[in-house]
């Protein structure tokens, strides 16, 4: 009987710890959530809503603009987590080494853009590239162009640019994971290797990667759903042109409930399908990635 | 147990201050707020009424004589409002303006929250409104417009195609501000160095300005236009053969459009000519004017204001009418970009003052629209064109009566059918242009998927 009570006291303090934090989730994300749901069963301009049922999301198959957005964002995102996740590695594993000297400064250095805000660095990229910007300075300079080249004005060059801007920003937050894990492996495990007559190139396949397994999970999970809701670049970079050219899935969520002529119930109906993704994406990567067991 | 008893009471007492602190943050957060817009904007408004919203809005029907407004730009319809302002106290001592500034984008989000959760009252007394997405506004959001039609507003004394910028259904739900007439300004120095003077670049058809803008370019290596991408370049051209996206009725109108297909063609050529530049940015679009990197600029006659910015550049530049659409029926050398009107809520308090604000001032103050001409803020209410300001060389314009002429410009601007979704449909033929130009997809096929999408869009209901 005290037993029990005891255990009770135990799980009171328990919920006690964890209230606080599971009350501003349910005001402040689960609450929204429902209420945007409902919003997404309505349709109409502006305020003038009526019940709709399932038709926003009928609607979404025939939108040619809802089409190209998505089909943009998954451009952003084959890009770019690839890229990021291999470049982050690499770079973590040469400044985790005992060797480097400066190793505070070069992680700064990398880590640095991660904390800039998205606006700033996206009016820092626009006048880097812009007609008469740095870039098309340096490359006329040194001959490789003959006139400067307008890489915000045409739609290949501009997505790229957007890809470059998304890496150069996540890159050093990547590498903080991966730099966390590569100090949580035993270094004797590296010795032991060693003994054993293995190389580096080895035991980095061997050992460093399998064991960052968990880790290479999360980074991937989080830069999948961060590049399912790219927006401030594509708005501030290029405004989503030319044309829809570089319009990312969110900044057209945003266009058609404060661009456009308002439709909330459309906006929230897509935005619904966001999140389904990034849930569907994540369960099969956690699926897939996941083999312990 | 003690120390668990301690430990909850402790986590207790952390929950309660840290919200406590977040409550007091808010609060004083928002005093703060009020303080400075009160310091900045208004100056001597009564404390009490400040303070406390509520208390405003009851006061204000037992006589309180101030109006809450938001609009943009400090050094332009800000400024006017301020002027009309002082004007206005002149004959009632007690008014005041309270004018908070928000863009344009903030304050259609504002609407839609206002609107949607039903708190009106977290709306100004007057809200100006870009004048291509009034009527969108009014018909996504009517809860939140007063329809003016009955106050007694002298309508008939502004240009009839500026007040059909505001009016649905022949209601009027909006009082005209400033012009939007375009104008094509040239660097008159860069031009004479290609041979040319502003007389070669008026009353010249697009094709002729091709054929000139390339010389100038071989010589001088400026391109003679740049714009934010192609939306205000397409629909000043347009609009000068009195051009739309849409028939009369409100459908799609953009496959079979004569004007819109000779427009897109005209412009596909100045892009690839490198005659004009397409930017990504406002600041690259004015910086490529400042800094002297385009020759010229076409816009809606506020772009002055810009232009002023290089001072430097004083007394290079002239401005022209624009060149019209080849071979097309009704085409002209005039069109207009931009302008904005008034717009009164609903929430006002004291409606009868707002309108007799605006009678007494944007609707009746030749000396209001003469203080505020430098600015480029030029009257739409017809009578303000017989101040005596408006004939006055300006020395930045090379001495051109700039005023005089813009003046004579808007009572050429055909009349045009703008749509409520007007936004959507530019946004659309952007998109058809940039593949056009970039894909090489033909102007049929690229049009005919833009009117899908435009009809698409106009289908929600």
């Amino acid at each position: 009987m005290k037993k029990r009570s005891l255990e009770m006291r135990h799980n009171l303090t328990g919920w006690a710890f964890i209230a606080p934090a599971v009350i501003l989730l349910v005001v402040l994300s689960m609450i929204p959530l429902i209420k945007a749901f409902l919003l997404s069963l309505q349709s109409g301009r502006g305020s003038n809503l009526s019940w709709a049922g399932f038709l926003n999301y009928a609607r979404m198959l025939q939108d040619p603009n809802f089409k190209q957005t998505i089909i943009t964002t998954f451009y952003y995102m084959i890009w770019t987590v690839p890229i990021m996740i291999i470049l982050g590695i690499l770079l973590a594993v040469l400044l985790n080494d005992q060797m480097l000297k400066l190793k505070g400064i070069y992680r700064t250095c990398i880590f640095l853009p991660a904390a800039v805000s998205l606006v700033a660095s996206a009016v820092i990229f626009r006048s880097l590239f812009a007609t008469d910007g740095f870039v098309n300075i340096v490359l006329v300079g040194l001959g490789i162009f003959d006139t400067p080249y307008n890489f915000l004005g045409h739609p290949t060059s501009a997505r790229i640019i957007i890809i470059i801007m998304r890496i150069w920003r996540w890159l050093g937050y990547q590498m903080i994971f991966f730099l966390a894990g590569l100090q949580n492996i035993d270094a004797s495990m590296y010795e032991a290797a060693k003994i054993d007559g293995a190389n580096k190139w080895q035991s980095f396949w061997r050992i460093t990667l399998p064991m960052l397994k968990p880790m290479i999970l999360f980074t991937t999970v989080m830069a999948v759903n961060s590049a399912l809701q790219v927006y401030d670049e594509s708005v501030n970079l290029t405004n989503g042109g030319p044309g829809f050219s570089t319009m990312s899935l969110a900044h057209y969520v945003y266009n058609t409930s404060f661009v456009n002529v308002p439709n909330f119930g459309y906006s929230c109906a897509m935005g619904m399908l966001i999140l389904v993704m990034a849930a569907v994406i994540t369960f099969v990567q956690m699926k897939v990635g996941d083999k312990r067991e | 147990m003690k120390k668990k008893l301690l430990a909850m009471l402790l986590t207790g007492a952390m929950a309660v201050t840290l919200l406590a602190g977040c409550g007091s943050k808010a609060d004083s957060a928002k005093t703060e707020e009020e303080t400075n817009t009160e310091t900045e904007n208004t100056g001597e408004t009564a404390d009490a009424s400040e303070e406390n919203p509520d208390t405003a809005a009851d006061a204000a029907a037992g006589g309180s004589q101030t109006l809450k407004v938001w609009c943009w730009d400090p050094t332009y319809n800000i400024n006017a409002l301020n002027v009309a302002a002082d004007i206005y106290r002149e004959e009632h001592p007690d008014f005041e303006l309270d004018v908070e500034e928000i863009d344009g984008e903030s304050i259609s989000a504002k609407l839609a929250t206002a609107s949607t959760s039903g708190e009106l009252n977290t709306l100004p007394d007057i809200i100006l409104f870009d004048d291509t997405g009034f009527q969108k506004s009014v018909i996504s959001y009517p809860e939140v417009f007063l329809d003016l039609t009955d106050y007694g507003f002298n309508y008939e004394e502004f240009s009839p195609g500026k007040v059909g910028m505001s009016s649905v259904d022949g209601r009027h739900y909006g009082i005209p501000f400033d012009s939007g007439t375009a104008i094509a300004c040239y660097r008159t120095d860069i031009l004479e160095q290609a041979g040319y003077t502003i007389d070669d670049f008026t009353d010249i058809t697009w094709e002729d300005w091709i054929e000139k803008a390339k010389h100038v370019l071989d010589v001088t290596g400026c391109p003679l236009l740049n714009g934010l991408s192609c939306y205000n370049q397409l629909t000043i051209m347009l609009q000068s053969a009195g051009g739309s996206f849409f028939n009369e009725d409100g459908t799609a109108n953009l496959t079979d459009n004569e004007i819109l297909r000779k427009t897109i063609e005209l412009y596909t050529q100045m892009v690839e000519a490198g005659v004009y530049t397409e930017e990504t940015g406002w600041d690259t679009y004015i910086g490529g004017m400042n800094t002297g990197r385009i020759a010229g600029a076409m816009n809606g006659c506020w772009i002055m204001s810009s232009l002023r910015a290089a001072e430097d550049q004083s007394g290079k530049w002239q401005i022209t009418n624009l060149p019209s659409l080849d071979g097309i029926e009704g085409a002209t050398n005039y069109s207009s970009q931009g302008g904005s009107s008034w717009a009164i809520t609903t929430n006002c308090a004291n409606p009868e003052l707002a309108v007799d604000f605006f009678k007494s001032t944007f609707g009746g103050s030749t000396k209001l629209y003469d203080e505020i001409l430098s600015t480029g803020a030029i009257s739409t209410w017809l009578p303000a064109s017989n101040g005596e300001k408006y004939t006055l060389p300006d020395e930045f314009f090379s001495g051109q009566p700039v005023f005089a002429m813009i003046t004579a410009y808007s009572a050429n601007v055909p009349e045009c059918y703008v749509g409520t979704y007007f936004r959507n449909a530019m946004m659309d033929v952007a998109n058809a242009v940039t593949e056009i130009i970039y894909s090489g997809t033909d102007m049929d096929s690229a049009l005919s998927a833009a009117q899908d999408t435009l009809n698409f869009e106009m289908s929600q209901q």
